[in-house]
C-alpha cells in the first residue's frame, strides 16, 4: 500500500475549479468567470470536442487545471488523453469548446505563449544525430533566462551520457531528456505526455522529484499518465477521462478519501448474501482469491463504525473470525478501475 | 554549489519565461543542423564523397566524350549543380522527412522559434554546406586545370544562380518530405538523385540527347542550373536568363505547392 501523500498547497481550490470533486452522473461542475489574468487557471477546458474522421477521440471534455499546481490526467489508452493535451499545446484545434492556456488561445496567441510553456511529447521529439548536452544547450538558447544545462542533465543522471547521440540513449534516458528539454526554458505551465512511461524505478523518482520541486517553485503541471501510485503521489487534482468523457474530476485526496471500504479474509465461498442482508442500504461484499473479502457502502456515512459493529456481529453469529480486519481509504485504482471498467481495452 | 548530486538551488525552476531575441533563436537552429548534417556519413558521401569522385574520375580519364576543350572545363560547372542539389534537395529532403517523422517538426513547434524562423535556419545550414562543397569542389577542378572564364561578373551571376536553385531545390524539398512517409522521401529523394545525376546535363552534354527531348531535359532545375553555370563560368557568357527563367519557376512552384501541403506531423 503506497502512502497517499496529502498536499496543502494550491491545488484543490484554485479560482476557477470545482473544489469538490465530480462523479459521472453528477452535474458537472462547469469553470466560473475569470476576471483578469492572475485569476486564470492554468489551464481551462471546457466542452472540448475533437474527431478524426468517425472516430471521435475528445466528447465533451471539461476540466480546470490550477496555475502552481499539478494535475494529473488520467484514462486508459484511447481515453482521448493524448488528444486533449496536444489541443492545449496548439498542436491540433479542437471541432468544439472552448481551451484557455494561461488565459490565452493555444493557436491564436501561440507567440506569446510558447516562451511561457513547456513540452514534452509521449515520444521522440529530437533529432536522431542530436547529442543529449547538445540538444538541451539548444533549448536553452532558445529561452532568455533558462536553467543551466548541465545542472539539468546531473539532475536527471544524463552527465554521462551528454556526448551521446539521441538514437543510442536508451528509453529512459531519451524520457530524461525530454523531460529536461520541457522544463529548461523556466515555463509557468508544462504538459508532461506520460512522463514516466519505460522509466525504471531509480529514474521515476528523479522525475517525480523534479515535478514536485517545479510545483514548489510555483510551476504549473498538467500530466497524463497510466499510473494510479504517480498521481496519487504527485497530483493536486485528478481527472479521470475515459471513451474523450470526463469521469471524475478533482482534488486527489477527496476522490479517494470520500469512500472507505472494509476488508477482511475468512475462508472462501462465505455467504456474502447473508451479510448483505444484514448491512443497511447499498452495499457491496466482493469476494476475492485466497478467501479475501472487501465490503464497501455507498451510504453517507461510509464504513462508519456502525458498519464495522455490522460486519463483526454477522462474522460472530455465523462464527466467523476476520483475520486481517482493516479499514482503509479506496486507492485511486479502485477509483479508476470502477468508473473505466475491469474491461481489457482493444486500443 | 555542492556536490550532492540532487542538489539545485533554491528558485532554479521559478518561472522566469521569455523567448530569446529571434536572431539567437536562428543561429542556434542553424548551428545545430549545420552540426547534424555534417556529422551523417550517408549525407557526407552524398555532397562530398560522390561529387569529388566523378571529378576526379571523369576528368583524368576518356570514359565520356565531353566534345572540345579541357574536360575539366565541362564538368566542374555541372558537379557543382550536383553538389548543389544533393545538399539543398536530396539531404534536406531526406533529413526533414525524418525529423517530421520523429515528431523534430512538432517538438520545435512548441519552442519559441517560428516555423518562419526554422525556415531560415535549415536555409543557412544549406548555404553553409554549399559553401563547403563549391569551395571544395573549385579547390580541386582548378588543381586539376580549371580555369574559369570570366570575373566578378561572372561569380555574381554564379551566385545568383545559386541562391535561386537552392530555393526551387529547398521548396521541392520541403515539399517531398512534407507530404510523403519517411521511408518513401529517403528512396525518392534518393532516385532523383540518381536519375538528375545521369540525365540532368551533370556530366553528359545536354546536345547529345534527341532533339525533342531536349527541351523537357533543358527544363529541370538542375540542367538549369548546370547549363547556366557552364555558359557563365567556361563560355564567359554574360547572364544566363533562360536557365534564371527555369529556376525562378520551379522555386516559385515549389514554395506555392510546399506551403499548401506539407504537414508538420
Amino acid at each position: 500500500m503506497v502512502p497517499t501523500v496529502r498536499h496543502d498547497g494550491p491545488g484543490g481550490d484554485g479560482p476557477c475549479c470545482a473544489t469538490s470533486p465530480t462523479r459521472a452522473g453528477a452535474p458537472h461542475v462547469r469553470c466560473r468567470p475569470t476576471l483578469s489574468v492572475m485569476d486564470t487557471a492554468a489551464v481551462e477546458v471546457t466542452d472540448l470536442v475533437k474527431r478524426y474522421g468517425d472516430t471521435t477521440a475528445v466528447a465533451g471534455v471539461s476540466f480546470c487545471a490550477p496555475r502552481g499546481a499539478v494535475t494529473a490526467l488520467l484514462g486508459p489508452n484511447g481515453a482521448g488523453k493524448t488528444s486533449t493535451i496536444e489541443i492545449c499545446e496548439g498542436f491540433r484545434r479542437g471541432d468544439a469548446g472552448r481551451v484557455r492556456v494561461l488565459g490565452l488561445d493555444p493557436i491564436g496567441d501561440a507567440r506569446t505563449l510558447k516562451p511561457k510553456v513547456g513540452v514534452m511529447l509521449q515520444s521522440g521529439g529530437v533529432p536522431t544525430g542530436a547529442r543529449a548536452g547538445e540538444w538541451l544547450r539548444l533549448m536553452a538558447s532558445f529561452h532568455a533566462a533558462p536553467v543551466p544545462p548541465d545542472l539539468l542533465l546531473e539532475r536527471l543522471g544524463l552527465t554521462s551520457a551528454a556526448r551521446t547521440p539521441f538514437r543510442r540513449l536508451s528509453g529512459g534516458q531519451q524520457q530524461r531528456l525530454s523531460l529536461a528539454a520541457a522544463v529548461i526554458g523556466r515555463p509557468e505551465l508544462v504538459f508532461l505526455d506520460e512522463p514516466t512511461a519505460g522509466l525504471d524505478p531509480q529514474a521515476r523518482m528523479a522525475a517525480w522529484d523534479l515535478v514536485t520541486e517545479l510545483r514548489a517553485s510555483g510551476v504549473g503541471v498538467v500530466l497524463t499518465t497510466h499510473y494510479m501510485e504517480e498521481a496519487e503521489r504527485l497530483a493536486d487534482r485528478v481527472v479521470i477521462i475515459d471513451r474523450g468523457r470526463v469521469v471524475a474530476d478533482g482534488p486527489t485526496g477527496d476522490l479517494t478519501d470520500a469512500d472507505h471500504e472494509l476488508r477482511f479474509r475468512a475462508s472462501p465461498g462465505l455467504d456474502s448474501t447473508s451479510l448483505l442482508r444484514a448491512l443497511p442500504g447499498r452495499c457491496g461484499v466482493e469476494e476475492h482469491s485466497g478467501g479475501q473479502y472487501v465490503v464497501t457502502t455507498t451510504e453517507p456515512g461510509g464504513v462508519d463504525p456502525g458498519f464495522l459493529a455490522t460486519v463483526t456481529t454477522w462474522c460472530a453469529a455465523n462464527d466467523i473470525l476476520p483475520e486481517d480486519l482493516r479499514i482503509q481509504r479506496r486507492t485511486l485504482e479502485d477509483v479508476f478501475l470502477e468508473l473505466t471498467g475491469r474491461d481489457l481495452r482493444e486500443s | 554549489m555542492t556536490s550532492s548530486p540532487s542538489f539545485v538551488e533554491p528558485g532554479t525552476f521559478t518561472p522566469r519565461p521569455g523567448a530569446a531575441p529571434l536572431n539567437r533563436l536562428i543561429l542556434a537552429q542553424a548551428g545545430m543542423e549545420l552540426r547534424v548534417l555534417l556529422r551523417n556519413g550517408e549525407q557526407l558521401l552524398l555532397t562530398m564523397v560522390i561529387p569529388v569522385l566523378l571529378l576526379i574520375g571523369f576528368s583524368t580519364t576518356s570514359l565520356l566524350d565531353l566534345g572540345d576543350g579541357p574536360r575539366v572545363d565541362f564538368l566542374a560547372p555541372g558537379i557543382i549543380a550536383l553538389a548543389v542539389m544533393s545538399t539543398a534537395f536530396t539531404g534536406q529532403a531526406i533529413g526533414t522527412g525524418f525529423e517530421r517523422r520523429y515528431g523534430v517538426l512538432k517538438r520545435l513547434g512548441a519552442t519559441p522559434l517560428s516555423r518562419l524562423g526554422l525556415l531560415g535556419a535549415k536555409t543557412m545550414a544549406v548555404l553553409a554546406v554549399q559553401a563547403i562543397q563549391v569551395a571544395m569542389l573549385s579547390g580541386v577542378a582548378l588543381a586539376l586545370g580549371w580555369r574559369p572564364s570570366g570575373g566578378l561578373g561572372a561569380i555574381l551571376a554564379s551566385v545568383v544562380l545559386l541562391v535561386l536553385a537552392t530555393a526551387a531545390f529547398s521548396s521541392l524539398a520541403l515539399l517531398m518530405a512534407g507530404t510523403l512517409r519517411a521511408e518513401a522521401t529517403l528512396a525518392a529523394a534518393n532516385l532523383v538523385y540518381v536519375v538528375l545525376l545521369g540525365l540532368g546535363g551533370v556530366v553528359f552534354p545536354v546536345d547529345r540527347y534527341p532533339s525533342a527531348v531536349q527541351p523537357v531535359v533543358e527544363a529541370l532545375p538542375i540542367t538549369a542550373l548546370a547549363s547556366g553555370l557552364r555558359a557563365v563560368l567556361t563560355g564567359g557568357a554574360a547572364f544566363p536568363v533562360l536557365p534564371a527563367l527555369v529556376l525562378l519557376v520551379w522555386a516559385l512552384v515549389g514554395t506555392v505547392l510546399a506551403t499548401r501541403f506539407f504537414q508538420w506531423d
